[in-house]
């Protein structure tokens, strides 16, 4: 009581309206992500069908996971490889788009248009243009490669090259990176770059000294975000390649729809939801942690 | 080759030799520059190939398709495959399915995103911060992995095939854009509530008359990705509906994907016309997506 009493009439307003201004997100909060989260939690111990009861198995689902199941494996693998083939690359070839874009010539912005472009067209449109884009036979890519002499692969159909392809075309969205690195790069102060010429740092060590350590908190910001997108790659399976060919690009939300919603095994589907949200979040983390090593802050 | 000129990087080309002319300084840079601008423009052709090839092939005769070896441009452009694909896909009912979901999925976060801002950025109170980070780490999850319980919940409330499932989350604020909004907000002048509050003003009334007229940049964004978002998402439609008619232009592309692959001149006439809207907000909110991409970015 004495607490209370303390409190002024104005604190005690603002808590108030506070509350009152947050109970949207509060709610939101509670209906769409604590509590389905913990239900998918609770469902990966069981076994359901959506219709009929509930029925308790314990760790039998991720047992059978880890254990006896062929296609995790698979989904696990065309997950990983599709990030760790798509990742580095869109990291790397944004940071040097960007430092094309940021070049203080006329007309940049025209380029910066075209580039960022991919990024903001749909999945499934974008993933029909590519079905057609890299036909085998009367595709634009492989006729192009018969130009020069080359038989181009199978694409999407073939088993080496489908997932492959797949990384290409999130690797064709790399514009949605390079503007993020763009901000990034106005952000750095021109006196440095100007105090760094004058003391005669050539322009490779101007970027090596300057651009790259001043750049990586953005570059951190970066692998996350394309890390977790990364992760959750389905649209382009769904559409392009069913998974195929011989599970190549079986990836793992799309795993997920199929024993969720077409099989309706909502106990073992929800215990790979749960392995997904655990790989997500022990990934950032971990990228956290050795981001300590590399990141440059300020203060 | 020389055929696939995109109108837009003509223009630009003409431009900058224009600008190169006039700009004295630049003339010993000049042919570092014609380097770069050659380099550049080489590229762009590349990342415009899949979209100019859609274009090229929505517009040929079914004979032409599968020519071999393919041919870049229609011989004679055949305008008539749009007014086919409208008429063999249900294209304005899928578009304006999506447009529906758009228009409340945004109005959705406009109701809700300034008001929670609203309470992180202005008020004190215990257990904000706490608040906060949890908000945050909510944009690690994937949305996807809560569609089972949802499902089962949407279906109790007898709600599957209809839109609800889809808009209802849209009304609490997405964790982006309430991060955007809340940062802006910060930055604001507290002196302009305390005048306002001096002039008799509630909490509210300052959100509304003083705080939210100068936050228009960032409405600006949330409109921008609202839109975007939702004229791309697929999953939560593809899950949550049920009725070929209710189908948003995205599932509903990929549906008619398989069964009428073999007359590709008219299914890339229906995806063309499926990003039309997107390019054409993409080419007057260039500066809104990008302002809003480069806030996250610095502020990540």
């Amino acid at each position: 009581m004495k607490f209370m009493g303390k409190k002024s009439k104005r604190e005690r307003t603002q808590a108030i309206e506070g509350y009152v201004a947050l109970s949207p997100w509060m709610f939101g909060f509670l209906f769409f992500y604590a509590i389905p989260i913990l239900a998918s939690l609770y469902l990966s111990f069981t076994q359901w069908t959506l219709v009929g009861s509930v029925k308790w198995i314990g760790f039998e689902n991720y047992i059978r996971m880890f254990t006896r199941d062929p296609v995790f494996i698979d989904a696990a693998t065309a997950t990983g490889f599709f990030v760790l083939y798509s990742l580095p690359f869109k990291l790397v070839l944004g940071l040097m788009l960007a430092l094309l874009l940021n070049m203080k010539l006329p007309g940049m912005n025209y380029f910066r248009t075209i580039f960022f472009l991919p990024a903001v067209i749909s999945g499934v449109a974008v993933s029909l243009m590519w079905i057609w884009f890299l036909q085998p036979d009367t595709g634009v890519v492989n006729t192009l490669l018969r130009y020069v002499g080359i038989s181009g692969p199978g694409w999407f159909w073939d088993i080496n090259w489908a997932l492959p392809s797949v990384a290409m075309m999130s690797i064709w969205k790399v514009g949605g990176a390079a503007i993020i690195y763009l901000a990034g790069l106005q952000n750095i102060p021109a006196h440095l770059y100007e105090a760094a010429a004058i003391d005669g740092a050539s322009k490779w060590q101007q970027f090596w000294r300057i651009t790259l350590p001043l750049l990586t908190p953005v570059l951190l910001f970066q692998l996350i975000i394309e890390m977790i997108d990364a992760f959750k790659i389905f649209t382009e399976a769904f559409v392009i390649t069913q998974g195929g060919p011989l599970n190549r690009t079986y990836f793992f939300l799309y795993y997920f729809y199929e024993e969720a919603f077409r099989n309706f095994n909502m106990g073992y589907a929800s215990a790979l939801a749960i392995f997904l949200l655990i790989v997500i979040m022990s990934a950032t983390a971990l990228v956290k942690w050795w981001s300590n090593r590399w990141v440059y802050y300020e203060n | 080759m020389k055929t696939e000129t995109l109108a837009s990087s003509r223009t630009q080309e003409i431009m900058d030799l224009h600008k190169a002319r006039v700009g004295q300084r630049n003339r010993r840079a000049l042919p570092k520059n014609i380097l770069i601008y050659a380099f550049m423009t080489g590229l762009a052709f590349l990342f415009m190939l899949p979209i100019f090839w859609m274009a090229s092939t929505s517009l040929k005769l079914p004979r032409e398709v599968f020519a071999f070896p393919m041919e870049w441009l229609p011989s004679n452009p055949q305008w008539g495959n749009y007014e086919e694909a409208f008429s063999k896909f249900p294209l304005w009912r899928f578009m304006w399915n999506s447009t529906y979901m758009v228009v409340l999925s945004t109005i959705g976060q406009l109701i809700s995103v300034p008001l929670i801002a609203y309470g992180f950025a202005r008020f004190e109170f215990p257990g904000k911060n706490i608040l906060f980070m949890l908000m945050l780490a909510t944009l690690m999850v994937p949305t996807h992995i809560k569609f089972i319980p949802l499902y089962w919940m949407f279906q109790q409330l007898g709600l599957i095939g209809t839109y609800w499932p889809i808009i209802l989350p849209e009304f609490f604020g997405h964790p982006f854009f309430i991060f955007l909004m809340t940062q802006y907000m910060r930055s604001i002048p507290k002196e302009l509530d305390e005048a306002a509050r001096l002039d008799g003003a509630g909490s509210f009334t300052i959100l509304y008359l003083v705080i939210l007229p100068l936050c228009k940049p960032v409405l600006a964004v949330i409109v921008v990705f609202s839109f975007l978002w939702n004229w791309n998402e697929f999953m939560a439609p593809l899950i949550f509906l049920d009725d070929f008619e209710e189908y948003p232009i995205s599932v509903g592309l990929a549906f008619f994907q398989g069964r009428y692959s073999v007359e590709w001149h008219l299914f890339m006439a229906a995806t063309l016309v499926s990003i039309l809207p997107v390019l054409v907000l993409y080419f007057f909110a260039q500066r809104h997506l990008i302002g809003g991409l480069s806030a996250i970015g610095l502020k990540g």
